[in-house]
């Protein structure tokens, strides 16, 4: 049982969570997520950790109401219990020092980027992140974000705010300026498929954090498995970073649908 | 082992087994034909995932089967039972009408008689090794059916016995995964006076017993009762913790945590890597039994969702492939499949399996190999190609190698596949551990007698060792575990002392 000590509405549909989790708290890493279960009857749905705070005992997560277990979970209120957390998993980001490093997130994407982007920070790095979104109330964290980057970029798809386009725009803009050492995307599969595309015509090394259907998180189902360079990888014990050039997006698009007949069957006997 | 062997002895010099055996003569004894178990009509059980399809026995029909046993002066069944429990002992105490004292005597060597009387199998074990199986050619005294029989009234009777708990020596020792033999350890260790903590990563306790043995086999009420009775020992369950990664092994060890026993389990699911594989509907039967076995994914009161296919097909031969074919026929399948490269005689799964298969309508393509799958334009799998599979020579298993049959490809219309090829060690404990020794195959290394790891405060057991066994063998690890940890913490402490 872990209790929720704050939320912060982002949106109407996004909310961040401050949940009390003493033990992840200590030992989580950026990257890591962890698989939670609301109640007796719920799902268990991974989430990657958007920060911790070691000294109080708590990590913050980033909900976005979509399904039936994400509409749970965003009901919840201070002072409510998340019946089962469990984590960190997976495995954490090499956080090293290539020199420029380029970080793209796309929608809530950007509460898992903003530790990865601290840490490229503080490992000495010039940080240069792009926020994109559909709209204005969709950019979150942005000024998290700013703490730790030294320039931000804000894209929108309806030019609501910051640059209008997409977070390609942003980040070719950025390629074409100056040298970027390595590229981060994290954000819908769909963006993290074009992102990838745009930095292998440029040559520059990406990581894409996955977000993939998943049951334990320990490697035991297989329901997260992923092509990577031609091979099978779990999504829960491999990574969830991989080097994007190698994913294959498509059959990582596909397999996120696995499910979407029973989901909306689910949904519609919640609502 | 001569201890033990003189402990049988004066067990079994007790007035009240020389007497049982005075009662009735052995010609008698071995002219009765062997108790069939009443199983629920094939019909009937098909429609309910959760109702058992073995019955189990009544009073008359325990007693009866109990007095066929010959009470041997030289007892080899309990050298084919992995946890060494005094089979004689317990069957006769059933024969005497005693059935309380028979599940005292299973619950003095094992953590869990109620789990192992239904998914033992006894046919390799126990029962291979009965009098009348190997001298008589008869069929064995049914130890199995008679273990369920006794642990099932105990706990029916309400009349729940806790065995006796050593007093506390104070040293903690953590079990890691919460499966069979983790329980088992635990369970020895209690009684020696431990403070003992088992660490699971799942929301559950019980690891396959729960996740992956459907209900239909194993009930989980009845785990719950086991777990119960650990608990009542004293054993103490952390829930949503992943040693390693919650915590590491220095954390625990800095809590004071003095050994561990590892038995995290064969969890990871083995795949193909075939054309096609990783189209939508295509599953591990882990994650296939573990939607509908541990979050309930078929009862639609439960968010976890699951696919239920009309042309269900199962790849392997093996008892889990068994759990998933007979899952998927209680779903609906209209047509569930087993598809098996080799011939029924190579079936690795228990033959009372294969056979309750087959009662339930389930349809075996033997000597069929999975080569290619296809999916509609969403990529969910609607075909198969199978080829068809000769006999060749023995293999390194003893069994017949499948030989392909060039030419003999076809397909089939699938819209769900569950793949239940085998398992491999989960790599999470071995990938956090510094110095451990580690297979090729990702097993932990231990010394075969003592289960230790190159790491001394560090025993392993149950699938991470062996890589996918059975719920016996690993309960039999875990008891070996648990007398070497005891005397190296034993020895550890009068060094210190």
């Amino acid at each position: 049982m872990n209790q929720i000590v704050e939320k912060v509405l982002f949106s109407e549909k996004v909310a961040k969570f401050v949940v009390d989790a003493p033990r992840i708290a200590r030992s989580r890493k950026p990257g890591h997520f962890v698989i939670l279960r609301v109640d007796e009857k719920g799902e268990r749905i991974p989430l990657t950790i958007a920060g911790a705070d070691p000294v109080k005992g708590t990590i913050v997560l980033v909900v976005q109401k979509m399904g039936v277990s994400s509409s749970k979970l965003f009901e919840l209120n201070v002072g409510d219990y998340i019946l089962d957390l469990v984590g960190p998993l997976g495995k954490a980001t090499h956080i090293h020092q290539p020199g420029t490093v380029l970080a793209c997130g796309g929608g809530v994407g950007v509460a898992p980027m903003l530790p990865i982007v601290e840490a490229f920070k503080k490992a000495g790095n010039r940080v240069i992140s792009i926020l994109a979104a559909r709209n204005k109330d969709l950019i979150i964290l942005e000024d998290e974000i700013r703490k730790w980057s030294d320039e931000v970029i804000v894209m929108t798809d309806d030019g609501s705010y910051g640059t209008k386009g997409l977070v390609t725009a942003g980040a070719e803009a950025v390629i074409l300026r100056e040298k970027v050492d390595e590229c981060i995307a994290i954000g819908p599969a769909v963006m993290m498929k074009f992102t990838s595309l745009l930095t292998k015509k440029y040559q520059i090394p990406t990581q894409a954090s996955l977000n993939a259907i998943m049951v334990d998180g320990t490697g035991m189902c297989g329901a997260c498995r992923v092509t990577v360079g031609g091979q099978t990888l779990f999504t829960c014990i491999d990574g969830p970073e991989f080097d994007a050039h190698q994913i294959d997006f498509d059959e990582l698009i596909m397999r996120l649908g696995g499910y979407s007949s029973e989901e909306k069957l689910a949904n519609e006997r919640y609502l | 082992m001569s201890t033990n062997k003189e402990y049988l002895q004066i067990e079994r010099e007790k007035e009240w087994r020389v007497e049982l055996r005075k009662k009735m003569a052995n010609k008698d004894r071995t002219a009765m034909i062997r108790t069939r178990m009443p199983e629920l009509d094939p019909f009937v059980r098909i429609r309910y995932q959760d109702r058992e399809v073995n019955t189990g026995l009544t009073e008359v029909q325990a007693q009866a089967e109990a007095s066929r046993c010959l009470d041997c002066p030289n007892p080899t069944c309990i050298d084919g039972c992995p946890v060494s429990i005094n089979i004689p002992k317990f069957v006769k105490y059933i024969e005497q009408g005693s059935f309380l004292e028979a599940a005292k005597t299973l619950k003095e060597t094992s953590a869990l008689p109620a789990v192992c009387g239904r998914v033992c199998p006894q046919e390799k074990q126990c029962e291979a090794s009965c009098f009348y199986t190997q001298k008589m050619k008869k069929d064995p005294v049914a130890i199995g059916y008679l273990e369920r029989f006794a642990a099932d009234y105990e706990r029916e009777s309400g009349l729940m016995s806790i065995p006796e708990v050593a007093p506390s020596n104070g040293i903690k020792v953590a079990a890691i995964g919460s499966g069979p033999a983790s329980l088992s350890f635990a369970g020895d260790m209690i009684k020696l006076g431990y403070d003992v903590t088992v660490f699971e990563a799942l929301h559950e306790i019980g690891g396959v017993l729960k996740y992956g043995i459907p209900e239909f086999r194993l009930p989980n009420k009845i785990v719950d009762v086991e777990l119960d009775n650990l608990q009542k020992m004293g054993v103490k369950f952390v829930r949503n913790f992943i040693v390693g990664k919650t915590a590491s092994f220095d954390d625990l060890k800095e809590e004071g945590f003095e050994a561990f026993f590892v038995a995290s389990g064969a969890g990871l699911p083995r795949f193909m890597n075939i054309p096609g594989e990783n189209y939508n509907g295509i599953l591990s039967s882990n994650e296939y039994l573990t939607r509908v076995n541990l979050m309930n994914a078929a009862s639609d009161e439960f968010d976890t969702p699951i696919i239920k296919g009309k042309n269900v097909a199962v790849i392997g031969g093996g008892n889990t492939a068994m759990d998933s074919v007979r899952t998927a026929k209680r779903l609906g399948a209209e047509r569930a499949m087993i598809i098996y490269r080799r011939s029924r005689a190579e079936m690795p799964a228990r033959v009372e399996e294969v056979h309750h298969a087959e009662e339930e309508g389930i349809e075996f393509l033997n000597l069929a190999n999975p080569i290619e799958y296809f999916a509609d334009e969403k990529g969910k799998v609607n075909g198969m190609r199978i080829q068809r599979m000769g006999l060749g020579e023995p293999d390194a298993s003893g069994r017949r190698r499948p030989i392909v049959l060039e030419g003999s490809e076809y397909d089939i219309p699938v819209d769900l596949v569950v793949v239940a090829v085998g398992v491999s060690p989960n790599p999470l404990i071995p990938s956090e551990v510094k110095d451990l020794k580690v297979s090729k195959w990702g097993t932990i290394e231990v010394v075969e007698e003592t289960m230790q790891s190159s790491i001394p405060e560090l025993f392993a057991g149950g699938d991470i060792v062996r890589g996918g066994a059975t719920v016996i063998l690993a309960m039999g690890d875990g008891r070996k575990a648990a007398a070497s940890m005891d005397q190296y913490l034993q020895e550890k402490h009068q060094q210190t002392n």
